[in-house]
């Protein structure tokens, strides 16, 4: 990862927001692109992690990849009701591990704006100095 | 954009020139100089490249109000001939599906609501579910969404909300015929179980509003719209449904365009043609899609019903039309001189039918089909009639909203959302909302100009101006 660069961030689009994931290796953009994804949701450093999610998913396509991990994280956060605030992925080969971590959506809690679902614009997961960045627009 | 670009048909039609030997078809942007010139470049690369899909028929079209969207323009309309292998792309239609603005007119005024209208507003936020992670009253399982979807606004008439009136004023009188729930995942359903009769989040909103300028007497008159009468809008979509619908086809139509050997200039524009398994598919859940979210605005009438009852018992809400903005419907288009079936993908686009058009109730059949076009908080909205003109101009189409002047990162870099809510508020609009930071990235300067708006899509002949809206109570998702 270029060093000074932070692990998540984002970029403009003119209706949604476009999210960036950096890491050492792709599964760390992944996870720190699912920090930026739920971030515009709520502020991750309130999150509990009272519970998990898992996902588990084959694709070839690291591209494709993200955008799936992205929309299962929403789906089932959403299924469940459940604000997230920190992920886990793992990989071998094809095959995509994941978990998330994260409680019921309190009262007090400050909210952003719902991400509907990751889409396939301005979709990029390509090798950055010494790591990986990963990005897409996310549909708010 | 760059204007240059462009070739100025008349001073609201452009088309971009295409490069000698280059088989696309036309693709044409409506608007005036100053809003095209305000559009990002992403613009013209979009409708671009949907005028490359397969069985396109006439041009590729973009609304006054388009901006970059995923795949589509927002703002875009396409219709494709099933019959010439037309394709059906999840793109096109977005992952909001039937993303749409109930209007509701009232027998009440705003002089007759100002001493309550805090009071109202407070109501509204306490009664209707807004936001992220917030979830309505109502829990079905997966059998009776299934019901739900195959019945759209009746099925909620039919379990208590709001009444057979209201149907005659929504599109397909409130139910689209091939809905096939079988067609949507475990997943999606499991996502809608707490989901209907909320609003959501983002651009979503209900807005009290006055009507503040009348344009044309004898359509407003049809409408039952004067000045200074108050209106309610609700805009809303097809929730975690539709979101889920959107994300499953997205992928899957994606791979099915490889598989079939179809080219597609940018993968957002995932499609299948019309009649195969695949389209047939992503038709039948994206059509279940529609009929949740006029079942999700249905329900939200009978909640705001009720709240405006709590406070002024005599007022009636009536409603006026229901349009939706994300959709791809069959419809029959005269295309040199003979009806076609064609799909018409509306990507945050309005339908505007124009007068005589054989689906609009008696009460609007000779000024043409309600159009709402959907302003920020801070600036108001404007009701349009459908034009003759649009049906050769855009297949009876029109602008949806005021479109966004600059991102939402920009805008939560410029306003705080608490300065904003007092900002209105010193203005006489009440803004609610769970969420500072959806005020922020929703702020009144974050849109684009919506006269501006209004003024093109009526110049460009796609509807006319009814009347203008001002908001005074805005509760935002």
């Amino acid at each position: 990862m270029p060093p000074g660069l932070p692990r998540y961030d984002y970029f403009d689009h003119d209706a949604d927001t476009g999210v960036i994931g950096r890491g050492v290796t792709l599964q760390d953009a992944f996870v720190h692109a699912a920090e930026a994804t739920f971030a515009l949701m709520c502020d991750p450093i309130t999150v509990a992690q009272d519970e998990r999610i898992d996902v588990e998913f084959e694709e070839p396509d690291p591209e494709l990849a993200l955008v799936t991990w992205l929309n299962l994280l929403l789906a089932h956060a959403n299924e469940r009701g459940l604000a997230l605030g920190c992920f886990e992925l793992a990989r071998d080969g094809h095959r995509w591990r994941g978990s998330a971590w994260g409680e019921p959506w309190r009262a007090d809690m400050e909210r952003g704006t719902q991400v509907k679902g990751a889409t396939l614009t301005a979709l990029h997961v390509t090798p950055q100095g010494d790591g990986w960045e990963a990005r897409c627009v996310v549909d708010l | 954009m760059d204007i240059a670009k462009l070739h100025s048909i008349d001073p609201w039609t452009w088309t971009v020139p295409r490069t000698p030997g280059d088989t696309r078809h036309e693709a044409r942007l409506y608007g005036s100089r100053e809003l095209l010139a305000a559009m990002d470049d992403k613009v013209l690369e979009q409708i671009t490249n949907v005028a490359r899909l397969p069985g396109l028929v006439g041009a590729a079209l973009a609304m006054p109000d388009a901006h970059w969207g995923y795949g589509f323009p927002i703002g875009g309309v396409a219709a494709f001939d099933p019959e010439h292998g037309g394709i059906i792309s999840a793109g096109g239609v977005g992952f909001d599906i039937s993303c749409g603005i109930r209007c509701l007119r009232t027998n009440l005024t705003a002089d007759d609501i100002a001493h309550k209208a805090a009071a109202l507003a407070d109501s509204l936020l306490d009664q209707i579910p807004a936001g992220v992670g917030v979830e309505g009253s109502l829990r079905l399982d997966a059998n009776e969404l299934d019901t739900l979807m195959a019945g759209g606004a009746r099925w909620a008439v039919e379990h208590g909300y709001g009444s057979a009136d209201d149907l005659p004023y929504i599109e397909e009188h409130g139910c689209v015929d091939g809905a096939v729930p079988a067609h949507v995942s475990a997943l999606a359903k499991k996502r809608q179980r707490g989901e209907m009769g909320t609003l959501g989040s983002g651009n979503h909103y209900l807005e009290v509003q006055r009507v503040a300028k009348i344009y044309n007497t004898r359509a407003a008159e049809a409408f039952g719209l004067a000045e200074g009468q108050v209106v309610v809008s609700i805009h809303c979509g097809s929730r975690g449904l539709g979101h889920q619908i959107g994300t499953e086809y997205l992928v899957s139509l994606a791979k099915a365009a490889s598989r079939l050997g179809i080219t597609l200039p940018d993968r957002e524009l995932a499609c299948a043609p019309i009649q195969s398994p695949e389209g047939q598919q992503y038709l039948g859940a994206m059509n279940a899609a529609i009929n949740c979210a006029l079942a999700n605005r249905q329900i939200l009438t009978h909640l705001a019903r009720r709240v405006f009852t709590h406070h002024f018992r005599q007022s009636q809400l009536d409603t006026l039309f229901d349009v939706s903005h994300n959709t791809c419907k069959a419809e029959r288009h005269k295309v040199d001189g003979r009806e076609r079936l064609l799909y018409v993908h509306r990507k945050g686009a309005t339908r505007a039918f124009g007068p005589d058009h054989p689906s609009l109730p008696a009460r609007y059949r000779q000024v043409g089909q309600p159009v709402i076009i959907g302003g920020s908080m801070g600036t108001g909205s404007y009701i349009l009639a459908g034009t003759a003109e649009s049906e050769n101009r855009a297949w009876s189409s029109a602008s949806h909203g005021a479109g966004r002047a600059m991102s939402r990162n920009q805008a939560l870099r410029r306003w705080r959302g608490r300065a904003v809510v007092d900002d209105l508020d010193a203005q006489g609009i009440l803004i609610r909302s769970h969420s500072m930071r959806g005020v922020a990235e929703e702020a009144p300067g974050a849109y684009k100009d919506i006269e501006e708006v209004a003024a093109a899509t009526e110049h460009a002949g796609l509807a006319r101006r009814v009347a203008e809206l001002r908001p005074l109570v805005c509760v935002k998702g």
